[in-house]
């Protein structure tokens, strides 16, 4: 496991405190797992993802991640509908280990603008991960 | 006690270490109000002699398929087993493993499910097959509930009335505490599943057939596809007699989504009922829906092929209440059977096989039909078969069992319908001979 | 340097069946052909299954050499927590091979049955003597399908009252079947936190258990080895809402003659036969979990019921509040035939005396691997004890390491990583068939293992080296699975 000083948390994203990113551009907004869950999950072995149209509250569980004994599940941290899902992942789950950045996991369409402005700036989410 | 092996010295130097005088003091903590009370009521031990005496008592008032012709089969047949099946699956090295957790001191118990999985999904032309459900009754409601997780906002399941009455008893044993709606698709004049009550159910998650069906039917598979895919349905089939498929078109080439059935025709004794096998087989795309263990193929760290339960995080003992099914032991050494069987049957002796009990039961059907009997139900069968008799067929029953011959089942406790009328079957088993008494009999 | 049993023995190669063979080859010996053949609908006809033809002498040698991959209670200690690996004794393999006993069809009319029926009828009265229960279903097929079963009675109950209860609270060290179960009858599972002492506190019990709460599953002694002694304290405050209790007997080996369920508060029950009844688990099965009730819910058992009348064995159908059938037939009968025999033999005497043993051998691990491994809870157990990792962790070796190391020593690991309360939890249950030097053999080599971690701490990272394969790559398997070849 890594200790937090070695985890990868990029300044431009956003994040949740159930460690989850969302980085937005124009009217969408993409989500992914930090690499702090990553780590902790170990070598992810399937994605379950939700299909695009299908509607989520902020907070719901949208999908979830398999380790060989384990299920995390993964929640939204932005309410909205899912426009676009990466089909990468159904056939190499790996994808989220290596990068959890490049291989974000949903797009959605937000259904208000203020949820997003009240997730976590990486400063605020490292002082969460150090407790 | 010869399977306790502590000496009494022994246990004295043991509660020493434990810190215990007497072995009562181990359960100190126990309650009062829990102990029990005084001795278990049981009759007294029995040495291995006694045990033996005891049982070969019991064992000679029993009918056994050994000693008498039974021309039943209802899902329990009697087939011929070969001595090296159980001689090799009775290995204690078998016998005596738990669930293979620990990979690297069960690849015997290992390879031999995948190779159960593959000849399976073979069998049956499926794409997965998982390691073993408790029977085939069980196996059936396993499907169905799998199919609504599948279908997830559909709440409906069909069943047809030739599919086992026990079978669909276990379906709603199993359905009766939830919300699911379960219907029932009556036979036709020929025997065979009618699919019209299909349109206009809108949540139709399911519809389950099988083939054979319990008249001995073989269903149009491929025109019942069409029919339940048409409605939106998954198509489930099951059997009670899985050497059909050695004569017949298998469930897959006909479009099945989801089969299952009984396995205790290759290779494990009828044994009262029990233990049988469960199979289960699936597309691959519902695999991540299966319910119970699944073994896959792997390597270890020097690259070498190996074996490995798998994908579980659909079982109870990771998802717990969110799991595909309860269920936890199988029964996997009656999957190694079924495999060591398949394997001493080959393809070519299946086929063979099957042909024997399909020209046995067609020889008996046809001679008692030229003595007077009516077949039920005028449609292909495999090795059974339902028939009406001209007049009571009760007393040539009864003379035959006289004989040692245990002729048909009668169906007027399965079907109030078909009171009178008798379920047979003929497996290869079965010698010329005897099946020439029975017509002799009912030609009288 | 102590020695256990294990040593790089004989392992011969082989392949797969499919890769074996030739077509032609028969390893069946094929019945005569006595009757003309009859033509075949060519429309429904198919072409058979792709299956290997192969030799008599191909099966043997191919099975042959499979077995000697793998382990059983017969070729050495098996202390897996919570399974309860006793010895299965051969005379009951015997016995359930009698051609009455295996051949017979399970709809032969009862004239024809009667010593079927007998054996059923006399375990079912065994089976309620010995948990103290009034009455007995002996269908369901595994542990698992007992707990349906009880589960589908308490829904039936529930209804037979125009009551509807959607919860059920479930200790988080239950077996994962448990919530499962529930589920399954349209229970949402409640967990209850064990308290501080790894038993149940009817304190918390007290605070959940409501009128919409069907009632409690507990097992006991649960997975930690330790008897929930405030259990009839529980089975009060659940009784006392209208409720019902569950007891998983998955753990029945440690209080044979020494607790009485019926006392407890236990209202159904299961018993594992291939657990405590000493039923081979043929590396997964097939199992026997019959399930006990009171009397006051006897007319929801499963049918069909084996009953006596006027000295008669019969089948009986009709039971209107049943709540139906479980198996196609009378349940795992070969199963159940080599529990009566064990009992049998055992008589009342000697499975108390068993459950004493059980108990002894597991207090006398804990004690003597106290100081080497750390205890979970510090109270005395019964027939298991639960070790956590955190002794391993100035070794930098997991719980995983040091059982993958017991592999090369000669014994199959205990259960790991069970119950999650525990952190990296070694769940040891011996079993009363291990005789003392045996334990004191298991004993030295953990010991042993420790001061390899000190040494080579690698060495155990790498266990084991002695078997026909390596650490097999789990993550694969799971990734790109392969489910037939």
């Amino acid at each position: 496991m890594k200790e937090i000083n070695e985890l990868n948390l990029p300044e431009e994203l956003m994040y949740s405190d159930d460690h989850e990113w969302a980085q937005k551009e124009d009217a969408v907004i993409t989500i992914g797992i930090t690499d702090y869950a990553q780590d902790q999950l170990g070598d992810i072995v399937f994605v379950e993802m939700p299909e695009i149209g299908d509607s989520f509250a902020k907070g719901d569980e949208f999908g979830t991640l398999e380790s060989v004994k384990a299920v995390s599940e993964v929640f939204i941290p932005v309410g909205g509908e899912v426009v676009a899902v990466n089909e990468d992942l159904e056939d190499s789950p790996e994808l989220v280990n290596e990068d959890p950045y490049t291989n974000w996991i949903i797009k959605i369409k937000p259904v208000t603008d203020n949820e997003f402005q009240t997730l976590l700036s990486r400063e605020k989410y490292l002082q969460l991960l150090k407790g | 006690m010869r399977y306790l092996p502590h000496t009494d010295e022994e246990i004295r130097e043991m509660l020493a270490v434990t810190g215990h005088e007497r072995l009562s003091d181990l359960f100190r903590h126990v309650p009062e109000k829990c102990r029990f009370r005084g001795e278990i009521a049981l009759p007294n031990q029995l040495s291995e002699w006694g045990l033996l005496d005891h049982f070969r008592h019991l064992d000679q008032s029993i009918a056994t398929t050994s000693t008498r012709a039974v021309l039943m089969g209802a899902g329990s047949y009697s087939h011929y087993i070969p001595e090296v099946v159980p001689g090799l699956v009775h290995r204690s090295e078998f016998v005596t493993a738990y669930t293979p957790y620990q990979p690297e001191m069960s690849q015997g118990t290992l390879q031999g499910i995948f190779e159960y999985q593959t000849l399976t999904a073979r069998l049956l032309g499926m794409e997965v097959a998982n390691a073993s459900m408790y029977d085939g009754a069980s196996a059936l409601a396993e499907a169905v509930l799998m199919a609504l997780r599948v279908q997830r906002k559909k709440n409906t399941v069909a069943i047809s009335t030739a599919v086992h009455p026990h079978y669909r008893q276990v379906v709603r044993s199993y359905l009766q505490a939830s919300l699911y709606t379960v219907i029932e698709l009556e036979v036709g004049e020929d025997g065979r599943t009618d699919f019209s009550p299909l349109q206009g159910v809108d949540d139709l998650a399911a519809v389950a057939v099988s083939s054979p069906n319990f008249f001995g039917i073989i269903e149009d598979l491929e025109e019942a596809a069409e029919s339940i895919h048409d409605a939106g349905g998954l198509f489930i089939t099951c059997f009670t007699e899985p050497f059909a498929y050695g004569l017949y078109k298998n469930p897959g080439q006909c479009g099945a989504d989801i089969v299952c059935g009984e396995g205790q025709s290759f290779g494990m004794p009828q044994s009262f009922g029990g233990p049988g096998l469960g199979m289960f087989a699936c597309k691959s795309s519902f695999q991540r829906n299966l319910p119970g263990r699944l073994v896959g193929q792997t390597v270890d760290l020097d690259g070498r092929r190996g074996f490995v339960l798998t994908l579980a995080t659909r079982e109870q003992h990771i998802r717990r209440e969110k799991a595909t099914s309860n269920i936890c032991s199988n029964q996997g050494l009656c999957a190694m059977t079924a495999a060591a069987y398949m394997a001493t049957l080959g393809r070519t002796g299946l086929k063979k096989v099957a042909r024997l009990n399909f020209d046995k039961a067609a020889y008996l059907k046809q001679k008692l039909c030229d003595s007077g009997a009516q077949l039920l139900f005028e449609t292909a069968v495999f090795n059974e078969f339902a028939l009406k008799f001209p007049s009571d067929f009760a007393p040539v029953r009864e003379r035959l069992l006289e004989k040692g011959i245990i002729a048909g089942l009668e169906l007027g406790n399965f079907y109030p319908e078909y009171k009178g009328a008798y379920l047979f079957c003929v497996t290869e088993t079965t010698s010329k001979e005897v099946l020439d008494t029975v017509i002799e009999e009912a030609g009288k | 340097m102590t020695q256990g049993p294990g040593t790089s023995g004989l392992i011969l190669e082989e392949p797969l069946l499919w890769e074996k063979g030739k077509p032609g080859r028969s390893a069946f010996s094929m019945p005569e052909r006595d009757v003309p053949e009859t033509p075949i609908p060519m429309d429904l006809a198919g072409d058979g299954p792709d299956f290997p033809d192969l030799s008599e002498v191909d099966v043997v040698r191919h099975y042959t050499r499979l077995s000697t991959w793998n382990f059983g209670v017969d070729t050495g200690m098996y202390p897996l927590g919570s399974c309860t690996m006793k010895y299965n004794p051969k005379i009951n393999e015997k016995i359930a091979s009698f051609p009455g006993l295996s051949s017979a069809h399970p709809l032969l009319e009862e004239s024809l049955c009667q010593g079927n029926l007998q054996i059923l009828f006399e375990l079912q009265q065994y089976l309620a003597a010995i948990t103290g229960m009034d009455a007995v279903s002996l269908q369901p097929a595994a542990g698992a399908q007992g707990e349906l079963t009880g589960m589908l009675i308490f829904a039936a109950y529930f209804r037979s009252l125009g009551e509807k209860r959607i919860k059920i609270l479930i200790p988080d060290t239950a077996h994962g079947t448990n919530p499962a179960s529930a589920a399954l009858c349209g229970f949402k599972p409640v967990s209850l936190k064990s308290g501080n002492d790894g038993t149940l506190d009817a304190t918390v019990v007290k605070e959940l258990m409501d009128e919409e709460t069907a009632g409690i599953m507990l097992t006991n002694p649960n997975t930690l080895g330790l008897f929930e002694e405030s259990i009839r304290e529980v089975a009060d405050l659940v009784h006392a809402k209208g409720g019902l209790v569950y007891g998983d007997g998955a753990n029945m080996n440690a209080v044979m003659g020494i607790v009485d369920f019926k006392r407890c508060g236990v209202d159904v029950m299961h018993l594992n036969l291939h657990k405590t009844f000493s039923t081979p688990h043929g590396g997964g099965g097939p199992g026997a979990g019959p399930v006990c009730v009171v009397e006051e819910l006897k007319r929801f058992l499963p049918v069909p019921r084996i009953v006596e009348q006027d000295g008669r064995f019969v089948v009986e159908h009709d039971y209107p509040d049943s709540i139906g059938r479980l198996h196609g037939f009378f349940g795992n009968y070969g199963v159940l035939v080599r529990a009566y025999c064990y009992i049998r033999a055992m008589g009342a005497a000697h499975l108390k005396k068993a459950s004493q043993l059980a108990v002894l051998n597991a207090n006398y691990i804990r004690q003597e691997l106290r100081e080497a491994l750390d205890l979970a809870y510090d109270k005395p157990c019964m027939h298991e004890c639960v070790f956590s990792d955190k002794s391993l962790h100035k070794y930098k070796v997991s719980t995983l390491d040091l059982a993958k190391r017991l592999i090369d020593h000669g014994y199959h690991p205990p259960t790991i990583y069970f119950p999650l309360v525990v952190p990296g939890a070694i769940m040891i249950e011996p079993t009363e068939t291990e005789c003392r030097e045996d334990i004191d053999q298991f004993i030295a080599v953990v010991k042993e293992i420790i001061s390899e971690a000190g040494q080579d701490a690698e060495m155990l990272r790498q266990a084991p080296a002695r078997t026909k394969l390596r650490r097999l790559d789990e993550t694969l398997a799971a990734r790109k699975p392969c489910l037939i070849g």
